[in-house]
């Protein structure tokens, strides 16, 4: 360091960093795709046979056929669409006024010291009741009307958003908050500009949990008290010893939240890729 | 990487923040101890600090890691509050997170979802029209050789090129005091140069006072007009603080012969000063 003007002058080292994402994790979308099919088929060919040979009485497992037969029949009521809208509908509301809800208040107990004392014990206590322990209480409310199930849906999807979104903002890099106080961002504007942007991927995969648990809580309102609705189908076929129809309904469960799911992942993976 | 050797001019129709004059007065900072059972009660980091900085002037910070240098930046810039005595910034106390200065940490803290061209985009002071903004923050990016990496993110650049961002985004401010935690650190030899020379020029075009805390004793001497040492006082008991040991006014207008006999007795003072003794004093 004593002779600091003999340093040579050269070429800086050439740090050649081009924007890339790291390559995934090698697998082509088309095995992905039917990597995940093999399993619904394989199912799909044993429970075939398991039921044309006889080896499970249809009463206790229809055939797919008969399942196939339940549904063209329901449609040509005009029942299944409606079943379906309805019950899809319903989720929709109740999972983006909790969502909403969630956001809310997760961010202001997650943003204000006050607000999480004053607040937090009781979110907290609320979220211990299990879910059917409100049925009563909202039927006797609200009837069986729309409002019963889509408050039961709604505190259902309001949990995991609030959860995540008040812990992640407790976690937000500290650094990175004072930093943007250092150059005069307040408030709001500290919120959209570093806070909010920080927590996008955790607000995402909450966003998904609550989808979940918003057609887990639909299941149990139509259960109950409904008289229309995938969760009507279970509990009417259930009394009618309509087996059919309720294999039906499962496979349209799954179906419907497998899909919804996998549009929130979409956005989660933009996400992620974009604010992680 | 390409430094562009454009002049530097001050900010375009930025309108002029003059530069501040700092002052110091009995300033002190202790951190409670942590609450374990059996910890002695730490003393305090910081102690009876007094200095008065002119308004123009560049400080240099020098000191042993942990003897409160970045505190010392942090409490001119209002990001943490002295224990005792005061700091006034052009006479007026100092507020929190004063929109008097900026700060360029000792790590990058670039928001990592925002391009370079954005997070250099984020000290602009409020106020500043879109287009001038712009022009603003594209002439900083290219100032600290990082135009073609401007629409990169933190992820995708290297420590030092994060380190020239945060440089450049504490400059967007146009601050009257200026205040520089170990802004070169994570730089290579060519680069710090350079960098060291755009800082020069930089105060040379807009008044601004910098106050920089460095490691590097040939960087402060470079740089600055006065060299201020932190330390404990050898005779001090145990838990004394730091304070100002040294004060040098570096002779000699910048840019400064690296090897004249005047700054080699200086830097051997203030290695002295560090605790490294000259080889031939032994
Ligand atoms: N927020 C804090 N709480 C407790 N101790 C702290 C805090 N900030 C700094 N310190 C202590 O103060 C001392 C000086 O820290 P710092 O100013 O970062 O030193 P330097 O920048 O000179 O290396 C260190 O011993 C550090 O542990
Ligand atoms: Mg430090």
């Amino acid at each position: 360091m004593t002779d600091s003007t003999g340093i040579a002058i050269g070429n800086a080292p050439a740090v050649a960093v081009t924007p890339s994402r790291a390559p995934r994790t090698g697998t082509r979308r088309w095995v992905v795709a039917v990597g995940g099919a093999v399993l619904p088929l394989a199912i799909l060919v044993v429970w075939q046979v398991v039921t044309t040979t006889g080896l499970v009485p249809t009463s206790q497992v229809p055939s797919p056929q008969m399942v196939w037969e339940a549904a063209v029949d329901l449609a040509q009521r005009g029942l299944l669409g409606q079943y379906i809208a309805i019950s899809t509908q319903r989720v929709i509301i109740g999972f983006l006024i909790g969502a909403a809800l969630g956001l809310a208040l997760g961010a202001v107990v997650g943003l204000s010291r006050f607000a999480d004392i004053l607040l937090a014990p009781t979110l907290g206590a609320i979220r211990a009741v299990p879910s059917l322990a409100w049925v009563p209480l909202l039927i006797l409310w609200f009837k069986i009307g729309e409002e019963s199930k889509i408050i039961l849906i709604t505190i259902g999807a309001f949990f995991p958003v609030y959860t995540t979104v008040a812990a992640a903002l407790r976690h937000v890099d500290r650094q990175l908050v004072e930093a943007g106080r250092a150059f005069g961002y307040r408030g709001v504007r500290l919120f959209f500009t570093v806070q909010l942007p920080a927590v996008i991927p955790s607000v995402a995969s909450g966003l998904r949990l609550a989808l979940a648990q918003a057609w887990l809580f639909l299941v149990a309102a139509e259960l109950i008290a409904a008289s229309m609705g995938l969760g009507f189908l279970l509990s009417d076929s259930g009394n009618n010893g309509r087996i059919d129809r309720i294999f039906l309904a499962i496979i349209l469960l799954a179906v419907l939240g497998k899909l919804t799911d996998s549009i929130l992942a979409l956005f989660e993976r933009w996400a992620v890729r974009k604010w992680a | 990487m390409v430094l562009t050797q454009a002049p530097v001019t001050a900010h375009p129709g930025h309108v002029g923040q003059r530069a501040f004059g700092v002052e110091f007065a009995g300033l002190g900072r202790a951190f409670a101890a942590p609450r374990r059972r059996g910890a002695t009660a730490a003393g305090p980091v910081l102690q009876d600090v007094s200095l008065r900085i002119e308004p123009g002037e560049i400080v240099a910070v020098l000191g042993p890691s942990g003897c409160g240098k970045s505190t010392l930046l942090r409490i001119v810039g209002g990001l943490d509050r002295p224990s005792t005595g005061s700091v006034a910034i052009d006479g007026a106390p100092v507020s929190e997170f004063d929109p008097r200065c900026a700060i360029g940490f000792q790590e990058p803290r670039l928001l990592p979802w925002r391009t370079l061209e954005h997070n250099v985009a984020l000290g602009l002071p409020r106020g500043v029209p879109r287009a001038e903004g712009r022009e603003i923050v594209a002439e900083l990016v290219s100032l600290v050789g990082l135009a073609n990496f401007s629409q990169h993110t933190p992820r995708q650049i290297s420590g030092g090129m994060a380190q020239r961002t945060s440089l450049a985004r504490a400059l967007a401010r146009n601050p009257g005091v200026l205040l520089l935690d170990e802004p070169f650190g994570a730089l290579d030899a060519l680069t710090r140069l350079k960098m060291q020379d755009l800082l020069l020029d930089v105060h040379a075009a807009a008044p601004t006072t910098v106050l920089l805390v460095t490691h590097d004793v040939d960087e402060a001497l470079q740089l600055a007009d006065r060299v201020i040492l932190l330390g404990r006082s050898p005779d001090a008991p145990g838990t004394a603080g730091n304070d100002i040991r040294q004060v040098i006014t570096v002779p000699g207008e910048r840019p400064r012969d690296r090897g004249s006999a005047e700054l080699a007795e200086l830097r051997a003072q203030l290695l002295g000063g560090l605790g490294i003794e000259r080889h031939s004093a032994h």
